[in-house]
């Protein structure tokens, strides 16, 4: 050994793999993992559109027309189609994961996990058909 | 059945080598033949040189995990049935670094694991004489879950998170961090948060929740990463009221 040598004692000569930048095609929880990362995405465009018709709404009928008539374009119909579907992915999803951040216990017991889940798609249809009702009457 | 399998091993031998190659070996077939009992069958009939790690052979002991046909797994729980009809690949654990053969260094997991102080803490002991400190069935039940965790590290070769990030504490330190915190004997739930609270801590974890699916003792090292984030949260909302906790 040479006296400049750096030896660390104890350290073996490793092999580091490189993680490939496609290890999210490794396996199927992987690319659920990424879509629902990627879900967020959508949420956020589709609350810039709400921002966007609360705006024409409060500049006035005008506005509002014109807000309309551009969300019949092709462009607007198929990016709140499939951001519906993600969406849909994003809600079914994180609702499937609240029982393991949610733990609750009733007369010692845990309650099962497809009761916290099933309580939050229970609101879930209620505040649905509630906000249906408010529009369907309107 | 097939009266034998083959087994694509990796090898790396870094005074001959500069990366690891796969080598295959035909074993004989045996249905009640787990992985490990093929890399044992291969280390005393074929080739002698062969490395890996194993001690108890029943899921106890957390030392033979390795990556089987790209999932990580205790290979004395791996059948050979399982992956008719072969090849079965067998790589040592990801995202740690490679010793020799199917053997990887453990030291940065012992390290995250002394860090998040996994054992009962009191604020003060109290003396002998008073005798034990006594725990109810359902308080033992609290905590029993993340208590059977065996060190196996399976969890952390399943989670893109610490493979990109080696700094994040990890999934196996968590859960047995959460482990003492809902223990009643214990009193430092506040010193555990701060520690994971910390950039390296669970706020990395961003639930992919492969840990909890690929762990072979139910532990659900994910859940108990959520669970801390919860209490961080609300600790974190009653430290923004003026009657806030601190």
């Amino acid at each position: 050994m040479s006296p400049g040598t750096q030896y660390t004692p104890y350290h073996p000569k490793w092999y580091r793999r490189r993680m490939s930048v496609w290890w999210w095609l490794q396996n199927r929880s992987y690319v659920y993992f990424v879509l629902r990362e990627l879900t967020s995405v959508f949420v956020g465009l589709c609350a810039l559109l709400l921002l966007w018709h609360l705006r024409a709404l409060v500049q006035g009928p005008e506005a509002h027309a014109h807000f309309l008539a551009q969300m019949r374009r092709p462009f607007f119909v198929g990016l709140n189609g499939v951001g519906l579907l993600f969406i849909l992915f994003h809600t079914i999803t994180w609702f499937n994961l609240t029982p393991k951040a949610m733990v609750v216990r009733l007369g010692g017991k845990r309650v099962p996990d497809w009761t916290i889940a099933g309580l939050n798609y229970v609101a879930w249809v209620l505040l649905s058909v509630a906000v249906a009702v408010v529009l369907l009457r309107g | 059945m097939p009266p034998s399998v083959t087994l694509a091993v990796t090898r790396y031998r870094p005074e001959q080598e500069s990366e690891p190659t796969l080598q295959t070996y035909e074993v004989p077939f045996r249905k009640d033949w787990v992985v490990l009992d093929a890399l044992n069958y291969i280390k005393d009939n074929l080739d002698g040189s062969l490395s890996f790690r194993w001690s108890c052979r029943m899921g106890v002991c957390g030392s033979c995990g390795m990556m089987v046909n790209g999932s990580p797994k205790l290979t004395c729980a791996a059948f050979l049935s399982d992956y008719l009809p072969g090849p079965i690949r067998v790589e040592p654990l990801n995202y740690f670094p490679i010793i020799r053969d199917l053997v990887v260094d453990m030291t940065d997991f012992m390290h995250k694991l002394k860090k998040v102080k996994p054992w009962i803490i009191r604020a003060q002991e109290k003396p002998l004489a008073d005798g034990e400190y006594l725990q109810t069935p359902d308080q033992l039940e609290m905590y029993k879950q993340f208590s059977m965790c065996i060190n196996c590290m399976l969890c952390y070769s399943a989670c893109p998170v610490y493979g990109l990030e080696q700094s994040f504490i990890g999934p196996a330190a968590i859960a047995l961090a959460q482990r003492y915190n809902l223990d009643s004997r214990d009193e430092a739930a506040r010193e555990r948060l701060e520690i994971l609270s910390e950039h390296d801590g669970m706020w990395q974890c961003t639930f992919v929740g492969e840990c909890s699916k690929v762990c072979p003792k139910n532990v659900d090292p994910a859940g108990a990463i959520q669970q801390l984030k919860l209490v961080g949260a609300v600790d974190w909302f009653r430290f923004l009221l003026p009657w806030g906790t601190r």
